[in-house]
């Protein structure tokens, strides 16, 4: 099995180009993303009964939001009450060294994961490996990555860029006995197989988590094939690691969360299992683990929490439709962010947890078209989040018109001094009307002058050329005409 | 009249401001003249305040609000009395409407006048439709299969996509055709063109794609940002089809019932 590849630090524009110029990967994610686009449409024939309901998600998402450190507390307490360890990690290092502590203690070398973002955030797989301790995948796609030391291309949909008979491939290489075959069923039944027997020799079972109830001390788990299920039963040790801004305050919550989740994801009116996990086997109980630990990460999660006007981007349950429906993801596919999470929340969550600098390219590569933020199940504002990501790169806390509370991880260091003059030229030339019109005047009588070559705009289109007879100068010798 | 270039036709019609944008201003001045043109058949007075100059998306959008909100600030007097300020552009309109304010958030005096510019301020297609009522019914009544395109801040944020249909099937003749993915954006979005050329070219080439597969006679648009950007890359491919505001299309069609009127 090879090694996760770490995360590089993606040249985005390098790699957008490559997979705009990879004919099979564009197919494949158009095809599926329409295919999703469609499923969820199905699911909410109604937009006013659509917004009604994101409104619900919505304000369940801030009202946790806006008590985070309440909930957070209540959650620990409760958690620990059912006899749940809770663990604060600040970075993915911390995280990892708790996976770490707890493996050794344990004497584990196997553990079994299901599907679960955060890990990926911290490249837990990768941190274990280098210490010698497998750590597998269980969920089908997740799977076929490791196996193929591939990353995740979707948060939903892992492997959403094999074809299958890239996974046939894989598997007849990488596990014993697999034939080449194309038959999809066969295919799940391989993988299926070669992790049974995972599950019955891993000493821990790692999970995500989708929403964390303060009041109850509830894990829950949304997925559809089971593996969750068995990571969180059958091993001896259950951990479970996700982000701090997952907490909720109410069970009854889950609810409308669970509706838009299932929904908005894979167009499924619900999913195949839903786990509650509240605290580890109780005596007298005859499964589940014995022993059950929460990694809350940070990561950066607390800038966006820190700073109302990013607040926002926490309140997202990770359903992805915002890459299904981005005209840019849907192009370039995840891999080119370079990021854990690509497309949209890639965009607006990924400034925190890296860096703007490091992810500079990321809040420019969308056209602003909106078609995140109309489908987003919980109204996070997508494009505004965007444009102050844009600006925070640009602007020091000193150059801001309306400064953060502290500086971002980043802050300015987006900013170049030629974008900068620019507008500033522009802003003079614009803000006084004498001097716009000699602009105008002079541009079309001046024309002929236009450069061929414009930066990127003439890459693909002739040159922006303005016309000989500006709109003013035909408003007046209209007005001349009339008299 | 001050500093507004008025083109009265009658006393009592209504008045509306029409803020030109800067991209018609200098890039596609027909679509202006035609808008005005049709704002006048539908009976009010149009009036344009010459000291206008942008509505400040470019930067604002890019990263830049303070050096927008220095041009916005320029332009709060503009338009002293409560008429409606018609906008020929979804993006520039939703600019006015709903980003003007948001700039002067911290500056009182300024923010009273954004959003008194803000409730006045209406798209092109949304006026002539809901409020000046056109009638088209006297157009030219050849047949013509029209591909709409709408941009994403008309359709999102303005919600006129339905002003556009409407205003289309108003037209005699005229044959409405849908084109796949016609809710997906068309790879303009301002500065993005430019930061990130492939992937907007992409977009670009494939809304052409899904346009030109409708086999449609004519494409028109509200937004002449998505038009500069279709438009060049048709010039770029050597394709002689060219797409136009959706205001030219109306005045050509009343144009030519005019002419077959006055032959009769
Ligand atoms: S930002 Fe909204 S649409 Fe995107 S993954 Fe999060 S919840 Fe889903």
């Amino acid at each position: 099995m090879h090694a996760e590849a770490p995360i590089k630090l993606a040249d985005f524009h390098a790699n957008a180009r490559a997979a705009l110029n990879d004919p099979k990967l564009r197919d494949s994610f158009s095809g599926a993303m329409d295919f999703l686009i469609e499923r969820r449409a199905r699911q909410f024939p109604d937009p006013a009964a659509f917004e009604q309901l994101r409104r619900v998600g919505e304000a369940v998402r801030q009202h946790a939001l806006a008590r985070l450190p309440e909930l957070l507390v209540q959650l620990e307490e409760r958690l620990t009450a059912l006899g749940v360890q809770v663990h604060w990690a600040e970075t993915a290092a911390d995280a990892n060294a708790i996976f770490l502590d707890l493996a050794r203690r344990h004497d584990a070398q196997l553990m079994v994961k299901g599907k679960s973002m955060v890990s990926e955030e911290i490249e837990l797989n990768h941190a274990m490996a280098a210490q010698g301790i497998d750590c597998v995948e269980t969920d089908m796609g997740e799977y076929i990555l490791q196996l193929d030391g591939d990353r995740p291309s979707h948060i939903i949909m892992p492997a959403i860029h094999k074809t299958k008979r890239d996974v046939a491939e894989i598997f007849h290489e990488h596990i014993d006995g697999a034939p080449l075959t194309d038959d999809v069923n066969e295919l799940i039944a391989i993988g299926r197989r070669a992790l049974r027997d995972k599950f019955a020799s891993a000493r821990i079972g790692v999970s995500g988590v989708n929403f964390m109830v303060a009041e109850t001390g509830s894990l829950v788990l949304v997925e559809n094939e089971g593996n969750g299920r068995l990571c969180t039963s059958v091993p001896d040790v259950h951990i479970a690691i996700t982000g701090i801004e997952k907490v909720i305050e109410k069970l009854e919550h889950v609810a409308p969360l669970f509706a838009l989740l299932t929904r908005s994801a894979t167009g499924q009116a619900i999913t195949t299992y839903l786990n509650v996990l509240t605290g580890p086997r109780r005596p007298g109980e005859k499964d589940g683990p014995r022993e059950m630990h929460l990694i809350l990460l940070d990561n950066g999660r607390t800038q966006a929490y820190r700073e109302q006007r990013f607040r926002a981007t926490l309140q997202c349950i990770r359903c992805g439709a915002c890459m299904n429906h981005c005209p840019v993801y849907t192009r370039i596919g995840g891999l080119s962010y370079g990021t854990t999470y690509p497309g949209p929340i890639g965009a607006i969550i990924s400034p925190h947890l890296q860096s703007l600098h490091e992810t500079r390219d990321l809040p420019t590569a969308s056209s602003l078209c909106g078609a995140c933020g109309e489908v987003c199940p919980v109204g996070i504002p997508i494009p505004d989040l965007l444009m102050r990501l844009r600006e925070a790169g640009r602007h020091s806390v000193a150059q801001s018109a309306t400064p953060p509370q502290q500086a971002l991880r980043g802050q300015g260091e987006v900013r170049q001094w030629a974008e900068a003059l620019a507008w500033k030229a522009w802003r003079l030339l614009y803000s006084h009307p004498v001097l716009y019109r000699l602009l105008v005047w002079f541009a079309a009588r001046l024309n002929w002058l236009t450069p061929p070559w414009q930066g990127g705009w003439t890459l693909a289109r002739a040159p922006l050329r303005p016309a000989p007879q500006s709109f003013r100068d035909r408003l007046a010798q209209r007005r001349q005409q009339r008299r | 009249m001050s500093a507004a270039a008025g083109t009265a036709m009658h006393r009592s019609a209504p008045n509306v401001y029409f803020f030109a944008t800067c991209v018609i201003d200098m890039f596609a001045p027909d679509a202006g003249i035609d808008a005005i043109d049709v704002l006048e058949r539908s009976g009010v007075t149009v009036h344009v305040p010459l000291r206008q100059t942008c509505c400040g998306q470019p930067a604002y959008t890019t990263g830049f609000p303070e050096e927008a909100a220095k041009v916005a600030a320029a332009q709060l007097d503009l338009f002293p009395e409560p008429w409606p300020i018609v906008v020929p552009s979804g993006s520039c309109c939703g600019m006015l409407k709903h980003h003007w304010p948001k700039l002067f958030a911290n500056d009182p005096l300024r923010l009273a006048k954004a959003e008194g510019i803000a409730a006045r301020t209406i798209e092109f297609t949304d006026y002539l439709l809901n409020v000046a009522d056109l009638n088209l019914a006297h157009a030219r009544r050849s047949p013509l299969r029209v591909a709409l395109h709408t941009a994403c801040s008309a359709r999102r944020e303005m919600g006129t996509l339905e002003c556009g249909r409407a205003l289309l099937q108003r037209l005699p003749g005229v044959e409405l055709v849908v084109q796949a993915h016609e809710f997906e954006c068309c790879g303009f979005g301002g500065t993005f063109s430019v930061k990130h050329p492939e992937i907007s070219a992409a977009m670009t080439s494939d809304k052409l794609d899904a346009i030109r597969a409708t086999g449609c006679d004519a494409m028109v648009s509200a937004d002449c940002g998505c038009l500069l950007s279709l438009n060049l890359m048709l010039e770029k491919r050597r394709e002689p089809q060219r797409g136009r505001h959706i205001a030219s299309l109306i005045r050509e069609r009343l144009d030519a019932s005019a002419g077959e009127g006055a032959g009769r």
